[in-house]
């Protein structure tokens, strides 16, 4: 009987993944439903013997086993998608069952948490520490150094918290491991917990995920005997984009609002119910089993400067060949987009970038041999963030998605803090007026006689931005957390490479010089 | 101006639901949880499609907390509900990836229904397939404004 490899995640259930699986079922094929490989333009892809088809539609399947489909693409391992990729963290995407635990053990799972138990928490940190793993939700903190200073803290209750309320757009690797891998993610937060000493460990998984928590749950109950007496248990937040904030995720797991907490204290010493916590992003602590396993040499052989490792990153948007390419830092942002990516879907001239999901930078094409690398993207005034690409294409209108950026804000501000709470509506109204081209008379409060200081003369365009440009450095410096803080990085870096787009005349090149 | 002094009374339980027990079922279920606000609204507004007033008031007492908690609690997240929302839903990513590939055009275009609440959502992680959508469980991608249209028009 013929084997058929298809799918069941998200993206390929979305592409209509059950309708191809249910068709080579009924052509007698024997459907094996697997993760996926991460080639996201190209599902349903099916896999045969090895040789891939796709993007399929119920209607392909009797061309594909007749062996006359136009829609092969041949051997998939040796697609130059899949064969330039470095895969540490998705080694098993598209090739296990993701509740398999035969398939989990057949391909090396447990034996990270099995050398973890034999080296004892301290030299298990000092793995961690050597592999050079950085925090992969964005900040880029260095996870050995989070481990010891929770190793360290007082007290018999820790908590491991696993960072998977993956809000940003432009990723989606966080849901791939929990969809495919989930048994990687566990072993990933047993391991945290031998190695700083804590017994149970919570999942937050943002509940527009329903597949990672229905697939997680059950993950965890199977590996209930590999990793007792460590407890792991999953929490579904509730549609709040800010909860991916540390200490507001942390609040959220408290059951309460979602408002960010000053630091310090840091949650490595005062975190979920005031015990010490360790944070880690799902990616984070999906990169820890391999590290554990081959070695920490073995990832730090890997990378660019002082980001050591793989980085999983996630082509979106308007790109020809959207999914998820894992590599080495120090790929370059053009190679990414043109080489790899495609260009984009639609078939026209990139515009803009953004790099890190609604906080991060639009990138020009000038910045295309920027190097991916924490380093050098924060030279560059932007983030890699959670390594999330989005490409939009020459119909991109650069003030709109400035104003969007300062309108997700408003709608997702916890509230807390003034810059984020209040900067991000007056930065909404602000870009309004600007892509109004109105300028601005003096308002009615400032036109009072008693307002001795307050400004009479009506505000031009070039006041405006000004404006904006003093917002912005208000919200970046005077923000709690990252969401006022890094609203920013869109808004100015649009109206740096795109001023045309906000009504600001271009200064000609050459004659300026 | 209408000034709610329930509280100072011995307050009937008039739900607006169907069935009283099961709020109670619930609270057992979690009892003992750490942290077991979320977990239980959730629970609650799976099982009425809101979370109202009157289970507002319950959940307090049960987790010792005030009604202004639990009421802060309910409506920082978009997930609960204060009032149930009786038409079909079809959650639609308006996020920056799904813009990138024309959603907004899509929604301008989209004619209203009055039967199906379309609403927002800021990423389903189907950044690489979309325009995305979601209604209950089931994911759909690639979207256009014929297929958008057909989705809204299926749950009519």
């Amino acid at each position: 009987m013929t084997v058929v490899r298809i799918s069941d995640d998200s993206a390929a259930l979305a592409c209509g993944a059950n309708a191809v699986a249910a068709a080579f079922a009924a052509a007698g094929c024997d459907v094996v439903r697997v993760s996926s490989w991460g080639m996201h333009w190209l599902e349903p892809l099916a896999e045969i013997d090895g040789k891939g088809f796709g993007p399929l539609t119920a209607d392909d399947v009797e061309a594909v086993l007749a062996g006359t489909s136009a829609k092969a693409i041949g051997p998939i391992a040796e697609h130059r998608f899949i064969a330039r990729q470095q895969r540490f963290t998705f080694a098993r995407a598209g090739k296990t069952r993701p509740l398999s635990l035969d398939d989990y053990a057949a391909t090396g799972g447990w034996s990270g948490l099995g050398r973890a138990r034999e080296l004892g928490p301290e030299a298990t940190i000092a793995e961690v520490t050597q592999s050079g793993l950085r925090g992969r939700g964005g900040a880029g903190f260095p996870a050995g150094i989070k481990w010891t200073t929770v190793a360290k803290a007082a007290g018999p209750v820790k908590y491991i918290v696993c960072n998977a309320d993956e809000g940003d757009s432009a990723t989606f690797a966080d849901r791939m491991v929990m969809e495919g891998d989930p048994f990687m993610l566990i072993e990933g937060l047993a391991i945290a917990g031998h190695a700083v000493g804590a017994g149970k460990g919570y999942i937050y998984v943002r509940s527009e995920y329903p597949h990672a928590i229905a697939k997680l749950n059950t993950a965890i109950a199977l590996a209930v005997p590999h990793i007792a007496p460590f407890e792991v248990e999953v929490r579904v937040g509730a549609g709040s984009y800010v909860c991916g904030e540390e200490t507001s995720l942390l609040n959220s797991l408290e059951g309460k609002r979602g408002e960010v907490r000053a630091k310090p204290p840091l949650p490595a010493l005062e975190g979920l119910f005031g015990k010490p916590t360790v944070v880690n992003n799902v990616l984070t602590l999906a990169a820890v089993p391999f590290i554990l396993a081959n070695g920490a040499q073995a990832y730090a052989d890997v990378g660019f400067g002082r980001s050591r490792g793989t980085m999983p990153i996630q082509l979106a948007g308007n790109i020809k060949h959207g999914g998820l390419y894992e590599v080495g830092f120090g790929i370059t942002l053009g190679e990414l987009v043109d080489e790899i990516g495609g260009g984009t879907a639609s078939g026209r001239p990139v515009r803009a970038v953004q790099v890190g999901g609604p906080l991060g930078a639009f990138h020009p094409r000038a910045d295309f041999p920027l190097p991916f690398d924490y380093e050098a993207f924060a030279a560059a005034d932007g983030l890699i963030g959670h390594a999330g690409l989005t490409v939009f294409d020459e119909t991109a209108d650069m003030s709109a998605q400035a104003r969007f950026a300062m309108s997700f804000c408003a709608a997702e501000s916890c509230g807390k803090c003034t810059p984020c709470r209040i900067g991000s509506t007056r930065g909404v109204e602000l870009i309004d007026r600007i892509r109004a081209r109105s300028g601005r008379q003096a308002g009615k409060v400032e036109a009072l006689p008693q307002m001795h200081n307050a400004r009479k003369a009506p505000r031009s365009l070039g006041d405006e931005i000004e404006l904006l440009e003093d917002l912005c450095e208000t919200m970046k410096f005077g923000s709690l957390c990252a969401l006022g803080g890094f609203t920013p990085y869109p808004v100015l870096s649009a109206l740096k490479h795109w001023p045309e787009d906000f009504g600001v005349a271009v200064p000609d090149q050459e004659a300026a010089e | 101006m209408h000034f709610d002094l329930t509280f100072a009374r011995e307050v009937p339980r008039h739900f607006c639901m169907t069935d009283h027990d099961a709020l109670d079922e619930i609270l057992a279920a979690h009892a003992g949880r750490e942290g077991a606000l979320l977990p239980i609204l959730h629970d609650v507004q799976a099982a009425y499609g809101h979370v109202s007033e009157d289970a507002v008031r319950v959940i307090a007492k049960a987790l010792n907390l005030t009604r202004a908690e639990v009421h802060g609690v309910v409506s920082f997240y978009h997930d609960f509900r204060e009032a149930p929302e009786a038409r079909p839903v079809l959650k639609l990513c308006r996020a920056e990836s799904c813009q990138a590939r024309g959603v907004e055009a899509m929604v301008a275009a989209l004619p209203d229904n009055p039967r199906v609440a379309v609403e927002t959502v800021y990423c389903l992680g189907l950044c690489s397939v979309g325009p995305a959508a979601m209604i209950g469980h089931e994911v759909h991608g690639r979207l256009d404004a014929a297929r958008l249209g057909a989705l809204v028009e299926s749950l009519a």
